[in-house]
């Protein structure tokens, strides 16, 4: 790790993310505000307004114009970021495949929240994961050291596979809460992130190309197979970036799923997001307890990490998968997901799907507790009583 | 082909070809007139945004292209959105864009896309001032689809969806005045053009080009295939749409109307002249071409009342 004294702002997440953009050097922004998305736009037109930042501000009139505007300006070869929620996740949904389509490397935010009806601002993952499909790669922020972090470091990643990405975080538990983020000096982000060096770019007349053309059935699957390739070279370049980042400034990301007590864990939680801070809490109190149970962190879902998981299902007993989000007729995503990735390799793990914290319902301490006398009695008992729990419901 | 210098000299139109042989156009269809006369207008440095529409696949199929510029094909409804952000990157990395020897950014859409679907991302990039073009391309229906009606097809016009038959099911609606949407925005340039009338296009092209801010050129490009006429009356057709005054050629340039009609002051020719060389028209009824005909010169008389008084 290089020596540097990082600068120390208590900021919200949503002003961590704006930062970021500031310190990545974006040059183009095309954005429309949405709850709880709209301050991190807000601050970087601050920034504008200020002076500190060159970036040509876009106020689109559309949460699928500010995509659109985004896939241009990201073709004519400038790093490019939006930030949206929900129902403008939703909206841009035709264009975040014309994005990852035409390979382009757009960052974007979203801040988690509940689709409508009915009307919520709070947070729920299903927005994000309706978007599973599309070709974007997607990062889970558990706090917001990590919507910062996770910005720089999804740039970096984008441009080297030429793959969009998407920096999720959660509604008002990140987004308007504050805490004290780590910043690194400008000139420190330069040597981390330099300047983007276009696939292609519009802007280059010396060799004129059509973009996007119709490709017959004798063409497209390979195109296809392209993006496919991408997402599984993209594993090897998160964990070469996110392990640079820890030697350039301390903070490691190797891991694609961040893992603790995993050893000797009987069984471990597993979810993704800020929900994942309170479990690692509770995870501390239990251990205390001499509950023997783990923690393992979803940090990326897309490019989906196979391999970490395998190696934490084949030395868990069981895994209490946390999905604050949830495909309608059939279960929690990451569950499904989890469990798919398993199924050819062997490890068999108790697997019980908790769905929590639905459109902000609060996730507490002692609900972890709680689960984990549930799951405690799963394994203890070798039966899974039901596969999918609504956690919280009222009965 | 090497064209001695006093035949050039004597040419209305420039002699540079950007748009090649090779595509995949039908016979005599006027929007491959237009993406011929733009790139001659504009040459190389020029960035086409298309949208879906015909000319996605006139341009060609991956890994071909007919244009001799660069070209980003996009979703239906994305194209005052995408040149937008095109002019955005343009500016962040420091190019010139418009005016004499700046990079053109064109978006190029038809009716459909333009009219209907792509009509709020056409307001965003109108009313925020990029310097850009935007071109519609107007044949009057959704024709790569296989002519279906669009706000721009006019009234009694046969399409695939208002087929006629025996209840009469005709377009029933006028045709949308896009342009005048357009000049609600107050941009500083907007036109109408005909394929029928290249130099008049040709000096429009040239005068979106040098006043910066957001242009605007609604191009009438007939389409034989969709208009049910005959591949050899394009421009027949189109010099009789402006010589009928059923679709005018002017333009709104800082607040100011122009009409810029070949023969000013000849009255306008009678709406069947139009009419009696298109399929799509055969099943109207005499009642049907005189709600037309009245429906043409009330629009007519406005847009000369809006020549004179903001002239």
């Amino acid at each position: 790790m290089v020596e540097y004294k990082p600068i120390k702002k208590v900021v919200s997440g949503n002003y961590a993310a704006a930062y970021a953009v500031l310190h990545a050097r974006v040059q183009v922004v095309a954005a429309y505000p949405i709850t709880p998305q709209t301050s991190i736009i807000e601050k970087i037109a601050e920034f504008i307004a200020n002076g500190e930042a060159d970036i040509q501000y876009i106020p689109v009139e559309s949460e699928h114009s500010a995509m659109a505007a985004c896939i241009g300006a990201s073709a004519t070869g400038a790093r490019v970021f939006t930030a949206t929620s929900a129902q403008g996740l939703a909206l841009m949904h035709e264009m975040l495949h014309w994005a990852a389509g035409a390979r382009l490397p757009i960052v974007m935010v979203d801040v988690n929240r509940a689709m409508a009806p009915p009307w919520s601002v709070w947070d729920d993952q299903t927005d994000s994961l309706s978007q599973r499909d599309t070709g974007w790669m997607q990062f889970y922020a558990e706090n917001n050291q990590e919507v910062y972090d996770g910005v720089l470091m999804a740039f970096k990643v984008a441009e080297t596979v030429n793959v969009p990405a998407m920096v999720v975080e959660s509604a008002f538990i990140l987004s308007h809460t504050y805490e004290i983020v780590n910043m690194i000096p400008q000139e420190l982000v330069d040597e981390f992130l330099p300047p983007r060096k276009p696939l292609y770019s519009l802007a280059d007349f010396e060799n004129p190309i059509a973009v996007g053309a119709l490709a017959t059935p004798a063409d497209y699957y390979e195109f296809r197979y392209k993006l496919a390739r991408a997402h599984e070279e993209a594993k090897k370049v998160i964990k070469d970036v996110g392990r640079e980042f820890g030697e350039r400034f301390g903070r490691d990301y190797s891991e694609m799923i961040e893992k603790a007590y995993i050893d000797d864990a009987d069984f471990v939680f597993m979810g993704m997001g800020s929900l994942m801070g309170t479990v690692k809490e509770a995870v501390e109190l239990l251990r205390k307890q001499g509950y023997k149970v783990g923690y393992a962190k979803v940090r990326w879902f897309r490019p989906f990490p196979r391999e970490e998981l395998l190696e934490i299902a084949e030395s868990v007993k069981g895994i209490a998968v946390l999905d604050r989000n949830f495909s309608f007729g059939q279960e929690g995503i990451l569950f499904t997901e989890a469990k798919g990735a398993l199924y050819n390799n062997g490890a068999r793990p108790i697997m019980k799907n908790y769905i929590v914290g639905l459109g902000g319902r609060d996730f507490t301490v002692s609900d972890v507790k709680a689960i984990a006398e549930d799951m405690k009695k799963v394994i203890e008992s070798g039966k899974l009583d039901r596969e999918v729990e609504w956690y919280h419901l009222k009965r | 082909m090497e064209v001695p210098e006093d035949v050039k000299r004597r040419l209305t139109l420039p002699f540079e070809e950007n748009f090649f042989a090779g595509h995949t156009a039908c016979q005599g269809c006027g929007a491959s007139l237009g993406l011929r006369y733009v790139l001659k207008a504009y040459g190389r440095k020029t960035i086409l945004v298309i949208p879906a529409c015909c000319s996605t696949i006139i341009a060609g199929p991956w890994p071909y292209s007919a244009l001799n510029a660069n070209l980003f094909h996009t979703a239906f409804e994305t194209t005052g959105a995408v040149i937008s952000g095109i002019e955005a990157a343009l500016k962040a990395l420091g190019y010139k864009v418009k005016g004499e020897d700046g990079i053109m950014v064109v978006g190029w859409a038809g009716d459909g896309g333009t009219a209907d679907i792509g009509l709020q991302a056409l307001s965003g990039f109108l009313e925020r001032g990029h310097d850009a073009l935007y071109i519609m391309y107007d044949n009057e229906a959704y024709m790569n689809t296989g002519i279906q009606r669009s706000s721009s097809t006019p009234y009694g016009a046969w399409t695939t969806n208002t087929p006629g038959g025996k209840r009469h099911f005709l377009e029933k609606r006028h045709k949308k005045k896009v342009i005048d949407i357009v000049i609600a925005h107050r941009i500083p340039y907007a036109a109408t053009a005909s394929v029928a009338y290249p130099e008049d296009f040709l000096r429009k092209l040239k005068k979106a080009q040098k006043i910066p801010g957001p242009s605007f050129i609604q191009l009438f490009a007939p389409c034989p295939t969709g208009w049910r006429a005959p591949t050899d009356k394009t421009i027949e057709i189109a010099r009789l749409a402006v010589q009928t005054a059923y679709f005018p050629l002017f333009e709104y340039e800082n607040g100011k109307y122009k009409i810029n009609m070949p023969n000013p002051k000849k009255e306008p020719k009678p709406i069947e002249e139009f009419l009696k060389l298109q399929g799509r028209f055969k099943y109207m009824t005499k009642e049907d071409i005189e709600v037309l005909q009245k429906w043409v010169l009330e629009e007519w008389e406005r847009l000369k009342k809006l020549a004179e008084v903001f002239g």
